[in-house]
């Protein structure tokens, strides 16, 4: 069984300051635009990705490509409508594009694409590449003796994957301390508990022997997740593993932890009104 | 070839910055005199391939352009996906040196042989596949891969191949080269399987039969201009490789002549390995020869093809 750790029962908990609650205004509005999203896995990670592109990353909308810029994957592609309110509330792209979400003319896919949408640095959504395109990304600042650094973030069933656990040795050999991988510990994927369809603890102690420095934190709470964010590399010479644990679908209270809402075709009149009701009027 | 090859990695290296060399877990003292002049350009990087290809989407993405070396079929087989997404969706220019395609492993079993790794990689679009035919070939070629723009699949023999490549007919990425005029058969081959073709056409000039042959040592993008050009006034287009029927040069060969011709196809013969894995060690050449692959036998079958076939008015395009 998972070890319900204070920061798990934290994150059930934990109250959305208003930016949070916009944020989430927009992953539904796109939803509701294009009658389908993975809701859950976007909603864990709004916090997240929030305090990066808000508060950690050295980036600049109006040049995506500059090369000193910091680096961040969203490994978990599935959870892309949080990076694309991110990107656009940033202005990578105009806000107008949420709507368009997988629809034919839009840049916006179902999972993030490169070359098409500003600010993303790798396609993903096959699950299990990113870690490693981020290790390749950090050696090369290494090599280069480039100051970014690079952001991985995973999911949690994600991790399933053995690529991730390779990648994972790859850091920590090379002593990668400008990587931090990032890991969305809603403790829920597709089919159901990730401690029914493949364990992963103790989850700190695997990633603490395979080499990387760990943080554990409530990963909707903006404060911690921006204190911890703000110190990395925890420790010089170790990769960064930031555990966040987080609630699926956080926010929605009919979507939290309910794996019906990973992913949605259509929203229905009452879930719509309930939607209001959580995060404000979309 | 594969010793030629990887030292063409280190001279490379000399010559541009960009070039890195990055090995799972090679024979001992790979490219050592690499780690010594390059040592932070020659990474060893363990049998985790999956992770290996991601990590030189990263590099490459930051303005690298790695060499990746390992076995055919790991390159292949195990990390398809990682192949697929990372490399070709990016269109990056990471270079996969595969060592031992086809049956060069014969030995160890069907788990090494790499009998259906040209058809697998040449599926995935920005992917470019190259079979060199020796090792004075294979240096020619690697001088080529520094400034290709997207993903390459380096399929090498092994040592010792017999060298019938000539420096007088260079080496360019795409373009197939008219390795003998076109005569009553054209035998189209790709890498180490050229040796066959010339040896087999001696033979069939022995029997009167003028044989053509056109060395396509790039599969993908195949060269359908030489193609076309080569097949005027043959009676008999024969494809020649070490890999089995499906999707290999023989498939590509076919599929551009009905792209480009429609009607009119000239007769094909594909020689090829059986669609099965090879459940018999021994060595490649006996391998070869247990499946029709021996000049002899390519020589008979051809000789088979052109005496049965009744449609000797090709298509000149």
């Amino acid at each position: 069984m998972i070890q319900i750790s204070p920061h798990a029962e934290a994150a059930l908990t934990c109250t959305l300051d208003e930016r949070s609650l916009y944020l989430r205004r927009l992953v539904l509005g796109s939803v509701r635009s294009a009658g389908r999203g993975h809701v859950g896995p976007a909603l864990s990670l709004i916090e997240m990705v929030r305090v990066l592109y808000d508060d950690v990353l050295r980036i600049d909308p109006k040049n995506p490509r500059d090369p000193n810029r910091d680096r961040a994957i969203l490994s978990k592609g599935h959870g892309c409508l949080a990076l694309y309110a991110l990107l656009a509330d940033r202005g990578f792209f105009p806000l107008s594009e949420l709507d368009g979400f997988c629809g034919p003319d839009s840049i916006l896919g179902g999972h993030p694409e490169y070359g098409m949408v500003p600010g993303v640095e790798a396609s993903t959504g096959a699950l299990g590449h990113g870690l490693s395109i981020g290790v390749g990304l950090a050696l090369a600042a290494r090599m280069r003796e480039r100051s970014y650094r690079t952001f991985v973030l995973l999911g949690d069933g994600e991790i399933n994957e053995g690529s991730v656990w390779e990648a994972a040795m790859g850091a920590a050999k090379h002593g990668l301390d400008n990587l931090v991988a990032l890991i969305d510990y809603n403790k829920l994927q597709s089919y159901g508990p990730t401690d029914y369809v493949l364990p992963l603890e103790p989850l700190a102690d695997k990633w603490r022997s395979f080499g990387f420095a760990v943080q554990e934190l409530n990963g909707h709470d903006v404060g911690a997740l921006r204190a911890v964010l703000k110190q990395v590399p925890a420790v010089p010479g170790k990769p960064t593993a930031i555990i966040c644990h987080t609630v699926k679908g956080k926010g929605l209270p009919q979507a939290e932890s309910n794996a019906d809402w990973h992913h949605k075709n259509k929203l229905t009149d009452s879930e719509l009104d309930a939607i209001r009701v959580a995060v404000g009027d979309f | 070839m594969r010793n030629t090859a990887m030292n063409m990695v280190h001279k490379l290296a000399g010559r541009d910055e960009r070039v890195l060399y990055i090995g799972s877990d090679p024979g001992a003292g790979t490219l050592r005199a690499m780690s010594k002049e390059f040592p932070k350009r020659h990474l060893i990087e363990g049998i985790s391939e999956a992770h290996i290809i991601g990590m030189s989407a990263g590099l490459a993405m930051e303005g690298f352009v790695p060499y990746v070396n390992t076995i055919a079929t790991f390159l292949t087989r195990r990390c398809y996906e990682q192949v697929a997404v990372d490399l070709c969706l990016h269109n990056l220019p990471v270079r996969l040196i595969a060592n031992g395609g086809g049956l060069v492993y014969a030995p160890l079993g069907p788990t090494h042989q790499a009998i259906e790794d040209i058809a697998i990689m040449r599926a995935l679009p920005n992917m470019t596949v190259i079979c060199p035919c020796d090792a004075d070939e294979a240096a020619r070629m690697m001088e080529q891969t520094l400034d290709w723009a997207g993903p390459i699949y380096i399929r090498l023999g092994k040592g010792g191949d017999a060298i019938v490549s000539k420096a007088e007919h260079g080496f360019e990425i795409g373009k197939a080269i008219l390795m003998r005029p076109p005569g009553d058969v054209l035998i189209v081959t790709t890498g180490i399987m050229l040796q066959r073709a010339l040896a087999a056409a001696d033979l069939l000039a022995g029997q009167g039969i003028r044989a053509g042959i056109l060395h396509m040592h790039t599969v993908k993008p195949l060269d359908t201009a030489a193609l076309l050009q080569a097949i005027r006034g043959t009676k008999l287009v024969a494809t020649l490789e070490e890999h089995v029927p499906s999707g290999g040069l023989g498939s590509a060969v076919a599929e551009a002549l009905i792209d480009k011709l429609g009607s009119g196809l000239p007769a094909m013969l594909r020689l090829s390995l059986p669609d099965r894995f090879m459940h018999n060690y021994g060595s490649q050449d006996s391998l070869l020869k247990k499946h029709g692959l021996a000049p002899n036998a390519i020589a008979t079958s051809i000789e088979r093809a052109l005496a049965s076939h009744t449609s000797p008015q090709l298509h000149s395009t």
